[in-house]
């Protein structure tokens, strides 16, 4: 019998697999390369097998850089999911206010990293910054350069106020779908507001609630820029996060084959977490 | 020009979506695809227009073999239920858009537009865009941009089902007219029986991916082969009863009737209009509880149970009856199909074989 | 449940309204009363939807009251005015049972949990769906979500009034019939009234008591499904009723006799006469082929099974038959017979009265 299937086409997506190829996983087989040898310069390395991984697993400062980015990701997604839900119920849905909210919302998500951290730095600064001035003028003892939880305070407020739009844009999205017929409905069978919600506009906006959650969580996950030019990852080791610390140790200790090591388990940590993520939402949803 | 349906089959993750189907269709025929929601019209439609492969068998197009050929290639025009145009074009570069995707020269681009615009009586509106038309004229556009590619075969999906009534109406009086001035072959889906009769030519009857009879539509609707497309092609759908048939005559409510068919067990099958409220020449009584009635201004609809079964009868006249009373509907046997135990058909309807 | 009164109802979506056009429904007084069926006919963008919006609250009207019973309800918001609606596309809330579906209303209400099971357990055997009323709403059948949208319109006994907005648009021909008589029994049983909002001439009046066609903003006319067959008030009617529509030709008319393009025709009963465009109009259930009378022209014929339609002209003018199943069509004719009794005279477009006959 003649196949019509015609396995020409399969050409057609060649160029992309070469770029996918240079881009992302001959970088990632370097690094994988890296992680089970030892070197000393020179080009010459030596067969280490897993013992980078041992290290990097046992490492106290790890560990707690560990336990640190966990918590950051766990109040981010606090705070920024439900904000951006609230956020998203309460933008106008039509008309020129909607418009404008929509471009107000956007504005931060078009600040480059760093100058979001670099507006933060001296935001909160207490001799020139504007709320760092006036909190010390209100006589409240804020200091992110030397408090940890004046650092803290102010790299979460960072991301809440970087990063909530594209939650609250993305629940904006799903409401949007929702057909006025269900609202009508809704207000006939006298739902409450809190019915309407938990029965209409919650499940129809599962699809970018998971999304946003999934996004959220690996960007905050992998925070880098923002703590680097604000806190430095200071005070002490206060809010330096697995990035901040595996370039620490990639660039400012040139230990290759250790941070070789820690981003791949980096890697597949947030693999792992974002596999559970997408399983336990989808399978909510499924059994909805 | 002939289109060949050979052995096809479509099957999608293990399940069958077409079931093993031959069918030619003849050089400038109308041809209904008549059945209910998922019974394979549209997937049978995408296999004939090539946007979907067969999983086995093949489609002859003018006595050749075109199974696996594009879709560009094969020179077949489709119009979908929701109307699709360009809404930045106007109507005129709408309806011109295929031909200029041909290359035709600009003068033969001009007169073919507007042939086909004044057959589709949309000449005044060529200057608008479609979003500023109605319904019925923003679907014309659609019909008149694949009718001017001059396609050998147009496929026409559910054309009209979003469209008002009386517009579909309009339109569906005007089909055959199109159709017999482009010559090609037209195939249309449905799921209404009406409108299946209306537009003649001949009908497929699908039910669950398999078409169940091929043939011209009167003879479709008069002599169906088994009781699956009695059913599908009946609007109000048909009453069924079993019968046992013994010594040559039927029986049905303690009334009896002559027929020719060997003894056994059968299921009796008639539609609507043939039952009646006042008894007539040969006719055979049958007791009933009447559900409900719905009146259309001429006629009434009889919304009645038989035992467990439900009927509907369609009568002349205004007859409001009180809902939940007790009645003696009429019936013809010469308007009584037989079914057997498989759901063959053992006899046509005396009627029908006259007819 | 209450009579509904529309007390010189108008409603225009510009803030000042001025032209005829600018009015999306013009001034319209109506009474429907309780317990009825009405359905309001048309096409799109007759103003159908913009009535039903202000029954439902969802719209203020420009001018004029709606009552419900004696009590003016014309500011009172939707919630509060104590109806329920079923829409064109299925409305479920997808994450509940069909049971938690059905019992949402009444919850809403504060009502006691056993008086809430009682009446979802009887709604439930109304609309057939017992066995399925621990299932999830999400995956039904698009006819199964539609019986659920019209199960929780009818669990409220206390309901002003139940509106359906084309209701069975997304569903199956042969399920239309089973929800159709479902509806009609679900009438009978509780007795609210229903209106019925559709663009379907054959689902408006085999569903209500009282048929208001409307066009362009306008009632034309109100009536039973008979009398809007039988005796159209306005052209439009006679066009919109009825598959294929009423013939209309122009006519003279002196006494009762119409002369259409020559030929005389005699009418039923004696007219005035009259200034303005005149016409006659018929069924075309009304017409049989005959060898003398009107000069027809054949065209098509179409057999739709238990009748057939005859299309063709008359003086020019499109002018269709209907006949029977049974009764046999000559080989070949060229005149048409119109039966007295039910022709129609139409002066610019509405429909005048005979003559009374001297007694």
């Amino acid at each position: 019998m003649d196949k019509p299937v015609n396995n020409r086409a399969w050409f057609l997506v060649l160029p992309v697999l070469v770029i996918v190829a240079f881009s992302a996983v001959i970088p990632l087989m370097t690094v994988v390369n890296y992680s089970v040898q030892d070197t000393f310069g020179n080009n010459q390395f030596f067969w280490n097998g897993l013992g980078w991984f041992q290290d990097v697993l046992e490492s106290d400062r790890i560990r707690a850089a560990l336990g640190r980015q966990l918590l950051f990701s766990a109040i981010i997604l606090a705070i920024e999911i439900p904000l951006g839900i609230f956020i998203a119920l309460n933008m106008p849905k039509r008309g020129f206010w909607a418009s404008l909210v929509l471009v107000l919302m956007a504005l931060p998500l078009l600040i480059p990293w760093n100058v979001v951290g670099t507006i933060w730095q001296v935001f909160g600064r207490v001799d020139i910054g504007l709320l760092g001035h006036t909190l010390a003028m209100l006589g409240i003892d804020y200091n992110y350069v030397n408090d940890p939880w004046d650092a803290w305070a102010t790299i979460i407020v960072m991301d809440v106020w970087h990063w909530t739009s594209l939650v609250a844009l993305l629940c904006y999205a799903g409401l949007q779908s929702i057909p006025d017929a269900y609202y009508q409905a809704a207000r006939i069978d006298q739902a409450s507001r809190w019915g309407v919600f938990r029965y209409i506009e919650l499940p129809k906006m599962q699809g970018v609630l998971l999304i946003a959650v999934l996004l959220r969580f690996m960007d905050s996950f992998m925070i880098y820029t923002e703590p680097f030019v604000v806190t430095g990852g200071g005070p002490g080791n206060a809010t330096t996060f697995l990035s901040i610390d595996l370039v620490k140790m990639a660039i400012g200790q040139f230990d290759l084959g250790p941070a070789a090591a820690f981003s791949l388990i980096y890697f597949l940590v947030i693999l792992l977490i974002s596999w559970v993520f997408y399983t336990v939402m989808t399978a909510q949803r499924d059994r909805t | 020009m002939t289109l060949e349906l050979r052995g096809v089959t479509k099957q999608v993750a293990g399940q069958h979506w077409i079931h093993a189907t031959d069918l030619v269709l003849a050089p400038g025929s109308m041809n209904v695809l008549l059945g209910p929601t998922l019974s394979g019209k549209t997937t049978l439609m995408r296999l004939m227009a090539g946007l979907d492969q067969p999983t086995t068998g093949h489609i002859h197009w003018q006595g050749q073999d075109v199974t696996g050929r594009r879709v560009q290639d094969r020179g077949v025009a489709m119009v979908y239920q929701q109307f699709i145009n360009y809404p930045s074009m106007t109507v005129y570069d709408n309806i011109a858009s295929p031909l200029r995707l041909q290359r035709v020269a600009r003068a033969e681009i001009d007169r073919r537009v507007r042939e086909t615009a004044a057959m589709m009586r949309l000449t005044p509106m060529l200057d608008r865009r479609p979003l500023e038309l109605s319904g019925g004229q923003q679907q014309r556009t659609a019909l008149a941009r694949a009718l001017v590619k001059g396609a050998g075969l147009v496929l026409l999906d559910e054309p009209l089902a979003n469209l008002d009534y009386k517009l579909r109406e309009e339109l569906r009086a005007e089909i055959p007219r199109i159709f017999e001035a482009s010559g090609a072959i037209f195939v249309y889906a449905t799921t209404e029986p009406e409108e299946a009769l209306l537009l003649g030519g001949n009908t497929a009857t699908l039910w669950q991916g398999r078409v169940t009879q091929f043939g011209p539509t009167p003879q479709v609707y008069r002599r169906p082969q088994d009781a699956v497309t009695a059913r599908v092609f009946s609007d109000p759908p048909m009453n069924f009863k079993p019968v046992q048939v013994s010594g040559g005559e039927a029986v049905l409510d303690g009334t009896r009737w002559l027929v020719d068919v060997p003894d056994g067990r059968y299921v009796a099958g008639f539609r609507a209009p043939h039952l009646t409220l006042d008894p007539g020449a040969g006719t055979v009584g049958l007791s009933a509880r009447l559900d409900a009635t719905e009146i259309t201004g001429a006629e009434t609809y009889l919304h009645l149970r038989h035992g467990e079964d439900r009927w509907v009868g369609l009568v002349p006249g205004v007859r409001d009856l009180p809902a939940g009373a007790a009645l003696t509907v009429w019936l013809d046997p010469a308007h009584v199909y037989l079914f057997d135990e498989g759901g063959r058909l053992a006899r046509a309807a005396p009627y029908a074989q006259a007819a | 449940m209450a009579q509904i009164t529309f007390d010189n109802l108008a409603h225009s979506y510009l803030p000042a309204p001025k032209a005829d056009t600018d009015w999306a429904l013009k001034p319209m007084s109506l009474t429907w009363r309780d317990g009825g069926a009405y359905a309001l006919l048309g096409s799109s963008g007759c103003g159908k939807t913009t009535l039903l919006n202000i029954i439902s609250g969802l719209l203020h009207p420009s001018q004029g009251r709606v009552l419900f019973g004696d009590r003016d309800v014309t500011d009172l918001p939707t919630a509060e005015r104590n109806i329920a609606q079923v829409f064109q596309f299925p409305v479920v809330y997808d994450t509940m049972s069909v049971r938690e579906n059905l019992a949402f209303p009444l919850k809403n209400r504060g009502l006691p949990s056993d008086q809430i099971a009682a009446r979802v357990d009887a709604v439930a055997r109304m609309i057939g769906m017992t066995d399925t009323l621990d299932r999830r709403a999400r995956g039904l059948t698009a006819d199964a979500k539609q019986k659920i949208s019209l199960g929780r319109g009818m669990v409220r006994q206390d309901v002003n009034a139940i509106l359906f907005d084309e209701p069975l648009t997304v569903i199956d021909p042969q399920m239309k019939w089973e929800l159709r008589t479902q509806l009609k029994a679900l009438h009978r049983e509780f007795g609210h009234t229903m209106i019925y909002v559709t663009h379907d001439q054959t689902e408006a009046l085999t569903f209500a008591d009282e048929v208001v066609v409307m066009s362009e903003g306008r009632v034309v006319q109100a009536g039973t499904p008979q009398s809007l067959f039988d005796a159209p008030a306005h052209t439009f009617v006679g066009y919109f009723i009825g598959s294929p529509g009423m013939n209309l030709l122009d006519a003279q008319v002196q006494g009762a006799t119409a002369l259409v393009a020559g030929t005389a025709i005699p009418l039923g009963a004696p007219y005035a006469a009259r200034h303005g465009r005149v016409q006659i109009g018929i069924r075309p259930d009304a017409v049989r082929p005959a060898t003398e009378g009107l000069p027809f022209r054949l065209i098509r014929a179409e057999d739709v099974g238990h009748h057939r339609i005859l299309r063709g002209e008359v003086a020019g003018a499109p002018f269709n038959l209907v006949i029977p199943e049974d009764e046999p069509i000559p080989a070949s004719f060229d005149r048409v017979a119109l039966d007295p009794a039910r022709i129609g005279v139409f002066v610019d477009d509405w429909r005048i009265d005979p003559l009374e006959r001297a007694a």
